[in-house]
C-alpha cells in the first residue's frame, strides 16, 4: 500500500499501486482487477483519481509512441504520455497539441478522461474534439475500439468520463500545425466584468486563445487582465530558462491568506497593467505559467486547497460571476488564482464534459474546513439557479444533485460504466 | 558525422530504453535493438522511430541462453558494419526466498543476470578487439558488490558480472576498446514497481536520472559507475563493513 494525494492535497491516503507497462498486457493485468481507477500525474485536484484503501492503476508507465503521420498530424501513442513530452517532440516538427489545459504535465489518458479545454475553446473545443480513435480495456478482459462512429456511445461516455468505463490503453489525437514555438500576446487591463464580457465578443474571432486573470479582492471583484493571443511564426522569443524554481516543502500553514492575497492581487494587476502592446511568448510560459514552480500546490500547506470551477450559461453569466464574486469578497475568502474565460458556442462531445456555452470561473481556496465548504454551498446554489455545472476534475465535495441538475446526460453514462472501475468521486456522487 | 552504431541487448529494459532516447536526441544513430520477444522488442522501436524520423532501428530476437545463438547474433550484427556502443542490459530481479526454496529459480536468475550477460560480453569483446575499436557497456548493481541475505542470488549473478568486466578491462587495456561497468542503485524501473511501498522499498532513483548518468559513462569510458553517484560511497562503506557488524544489519 503507497499513500497518495491527487494536486488539492486534501487527502493522503493508502492505495494498493499496480503499475502499467506494456500496453499488450493492459487488458491482462486489468481483467478481474477492480474495483480500482486509473491514475496518471495525479493533476486532478480533487477525489477523481483516487480510490482510498483499494487499487489505484498507474498508468504513466504506458508512455510510447506508436505511430506518426506528418501528412495529417494524426498522432498514435499510449495513455500515460505527457502532454509535455508530445509538445517537446512534436513543436520543433511543426506541430502542437491541439488543445493545451494549463499544465502539461498530464497523461493524454487523464486528459481524455477529464475532456479537458483551453485557452482556444472557442475556436477549437475540448480536448475529446480532436480524438479520433482509443482503445478502451475493460475489467472483463475486453479490449474495444472506438470513435465517433466505431462504438460511438462509449466513446462519448468515455470522452471526460473520469475513467470510470474502462482503461484508455492509447489514442489517436490529431495534433494542429503551429508556424512555431511562440504565441504572440496581448494584456488588456479591464476594470469590470462588463468590460470583460465586451473584451470576450471582441477577440473571439480574431484569437484563439482568450483568457483571464481575475482579481477577486480589489476593485469591486470584477476587474482583470485579459490575455488574447495567435500563434506566431517569430523565431525570435525567448525558450523559457530551464532552472526551475520550486516549492521545497510544505509549509505549516497556508501562506495564501488574507494579506498575501491582498499583496499579491495589488501587485499582480499594477505589474500586469503596465504590460503594453504585444509580446512574444513561449507557448509553455503562455499555457502553463505554473508547471514551472515544482509543487507549487505546496503553498497552501498541510490542509491543502480546493478548486472550485464552474461553467454558467451566458444568458446569466455576468449576473451568476458578480453573484459569485460577491459571496467570496462577503466570506472573507479570495482566491489566488482565478480563472475567467468566456466558452464557444459548443457542447463537449463527452457525456460527462464540462465546456458547455457560456463563460467558466475557476478559484483556489485553502481548505478551511467548515467555512471553507459553507462558501462553496453558497456558490452552488448560484450554479444551480443559474443551470450552470461544476468540472469534476477540480471537484472533491459538490453534493449529487448539482451533479444530477448540471449533466443532463449523466443516466446515459451510467449505462456505459465499467462495473470493475470505482473511484472516490464515483462513489461520492453516483453510489457506486 | 558518421552515425554512430550502437546495440543494445536485452532493449526493452527500462535503463536500456531510456538510454535509447537519449542517444537519438544526441544525433542521428542506427540502432540495433536486441530481445527475446520480438513484438515486446518491436514496441521499444516503434516508439524510437516516432521520436527520431531520421534514427534507424532494427529489431533482432534471440534465446539469451544459448551460446551459440549469441555468437551467431553478434557475429551477424557485425557482419554489417562495426559497431560504436554495446550496452548489455538484460536482467530479473528474482524473489531472494523464492529462489532458496525452488532450484530451478535460483538457476534461472543466474543465468540471466550473470552467466547470459557474460556470454554477450565475451562475443562482443572479441570482436571489437578484432575491431580495435568500441565501446562495451554492462548493467551490474549495486547488489553484486556484497552479497545479503535479502538479495544474494541476484547480487551474485551481477557480482558475476562485476568480475568478468574487471577481467575483460584487464585483458583491453592498451586497446581501442573501452569496457564500462554501470552499477545502479535501486531504481524505479518496472523491475522494482512490485515493491513500491513494501517494507524495507529503498527509495528509487528516477530512471531518466540513471540514464543519463549512463550515456554520460559511456561517452567518458569510465571503467566503473555508480548511477547514481551516492552508491560509490555507501558502497565503498558496506564492502568495508566488519563482519560482526555486517552480520547484524537486516539489510
Amino acid at each position: 500500500m503507497v499513500k497518495v494525494s491527487s494536486w488539492g492535497r486534501l487527502s493522503y491516503e493508502e492505495h494498493a499501486l499496480r503499475h502499467f507497462f506494456d500496453r499488450e498486457a493492459a487488458s491482462t493485468q486489468l481483467r478481474g482487477a477492480g474495483p480500482g481507477i486509473c491514475f496518471g500525474m495525479g493533476h486532478s485536484y480533487g477525489d477523481v483519481c483516487l480510490n482510498p484503501g483499494g487499487a489505484l492503476w498507474n498508468m504513466a508507465g504506458l508512455n510510447r509512441f506508436i505511430a506518426f503521420d506528418e501528412e495529417t498530424g494524426v498522432l498514435t501513442c499510449e495513455a500515460g504520455v505527457l502532454l509535455r513530452d508530445i509538445q517537446r517532440l512534436f513543436v520543433p516538427r511543426g506541430f502542437m497539441v491541439p488543445v493545451n489545459p494549463g499544465t502539461q504535465l498530464i497523461t493524454l489518458g487523464g486528459g481524455i478522461a477529464n475532456d479537458v479545454h483551453g485557452k482556444n475553446h472557442h475556436r477549437h473545443g475540448s480536448f475529446g474534439d480532436h480524438v479520433l480513435r482509443l482503445r478502451l480495456a475493460r475489467t472483463d478482459g475486453s479490449v474495444i475500439d472506438c470513435g465517433p462512429e466505431r462504438e460511438p456511445g462509449l466513446f462519448a461516455a468515455t470522452l471526460g468520463g473520469i475513467g470510470l468505463t474502462g482503461a484508455v490503453i492509447e489514442a489517436d489525437i490529431r495534433l494542429r500545425r503551429v508556424p512555431g514555438p511562440f504565441v504572440e500576446a496581448e494584456l488588456i487591463p479591464f476594470a469590470n466584468l462588463d468590460e470583460f464580457f465586451a473584451l470576450a465578443d471582441a477577440s473571439e474571432a480574431g484569437y484563439e486563445h482568450t483568457v483571464s486573470w481575475l482579481d477577486c479582492v480589489w476593485g469591486g471583484g470584477g476587474r482583470g487582465i485579459f490575455m488574447r493571443g495567435n500563434p506566431s511564426a517569430s523565431r525570435e522569443g525567448k525558450a523559457p530558462r530551464a532552472g526551475r524554481l520550486g516549492v521545497p516543502f510544505v509549509p505549516p500553514v497556508s501562506l495564501v491568506n488574507s494579506l498575501s492575497l491582498r499583496l499579491f492581487n495589488m501587485f499582480y494587476y499594477a505589474m500586469k497593467k503596465r504590460a503594453k502592446g504585444p509580446i512574444l511568448m513561449h507557448h509553455e510560459s503562455f499555457f502553463c505559467p505554473l508547471d514551472n514552480v515544482l509543487e507549487w500546490n505546496r503553498i497552501y500547506g498541510p490542509r491543502g486547497f480546493y478548486q472550485y470551477q464552474s461553467v454558467i450559461p451566458r444568458e446569466h453569466g455576468r449576473e451568476a460571476t458578480q453573484a459569485m464574486l460577491g459571496e467570496i469578497a462577503r466570506s472573507g475568502n479570495g482566491s489566488f488564482l482565478a480563472v475567467l474565460k468566456t466558452f464557444g458556442d459548443r457542447q463537449g462531445r463527452g457525456m460527462l464534459s464540462f465546456p458547455r456555452p457560456g463563460v467558466t470561473l475557476a478559484l483556489d481556496f485553502p481548505n478551511k474546513g467548515a467555512s471553507t465548504l459553507r462558501l462553496f454551498e453558497r456558490l452552488d446554489a448560484i450554479v444551480r439557479e443559474a443551470g450552470g455545472r461544476l468540472y469534476l476534475a477540480k471537484d472533491a465535495r459538490m453534493p449529487r444533485d448539482l451533479l444530477e441538475s448540471g449533466y443532463p446526460r449523466l443516466a446515459e453514462f451510467l449505462s456505459y460504466r465499467d462495473p470493475g472501475v470505482s473511484s472516490a468521486m464515483s462513489r461520492r456522487l453516483m453510489g457506486v | 558525422m558518421r552515425r554512430r552504431r550502437i546495440v543494445i541487448i536485452g532493449a526493452t529494459s527500462a535503463l536500456a530504453e531510456r538510454c535509447a532516447r537519449l542517444w537519438l536526441t544526441q544525433g542521428p544513430a542506427d540502432l540495433v535493438l536486441v530481445g527475446r520477444d520480438l513484438d515486446k522488442t518491436g514496441r521499444v522501436a516503434m516508439d524510437l522511430r516516432v521520436r527520431h524520423l531520421d534514427a534507424d532501428v532494427r529489431v533482432l530476437a534471440t534465446d539469451f541462453l544459448d551460446p551459440a545463438c549469441v555468437r551467431a547474433l553478434v557475429d551477424g550484427i557485425f557482419a554489417e558494419g562495426p559497431v560504436d556502443i554495446a550496452l548489455i542490459a538484460h536482467g530479473l530481479l528474482p524473489d531472494q526466498g523464492a529462489c532458496q526454496a525452488d532450484l530451478d529459480r535460483c538457476q534461472e536468475a543466474l543465468l540471466v543476470n550473470g552467466v547470459s550477460p557474460a556470454l554477450f560480453a565475451e562475443a562482443f569483446a572479441g570482436r571489437m578487439e578484432r575491431a580495435g575499436k568500441g565501446v562495451l557497456a554492462l548493467i551490474g548493481s549495486v547488489a553484486g558488490d556484497r552479497g545479503r541475505k535479502t538479495n544474494y542470488v541476484y547480487g551474485a549473478g551481477k557480482g558475476l558480472l562485476a568480475r568478468y568486466a574487471q577481467g575483460l578491462q584487464h585483458r583491453l587495456a592498451g586497446t581501442g576498446v573501452a569496457v564500462v561497468l554501470i552499477l545502479p542503485g535501486p531504481t524505479d524501473t518496472p523491475m522494482t514497481s512490485h515493491l513500491k511501498g513494501s517494507r524495507g522499498c529503498p527509495p528509487l532513483a528516477d530512471a531518466d536520472t540513471v540514464a543519463r548518468i549512463m550515456v554520460d559513462a559511456i561517452e567518458k569510458r569510465r571503467p566503473v559507475c555508480y548511477a547514481p553517484g551516492k552508491w560509490a560511497l555507501i558502497m565503498l562503506v558496506l564492502r568495508h563493513l566488519p563482519r560482526a557488524v555486517f552480520n547484524r544489519l537486516n539489510i
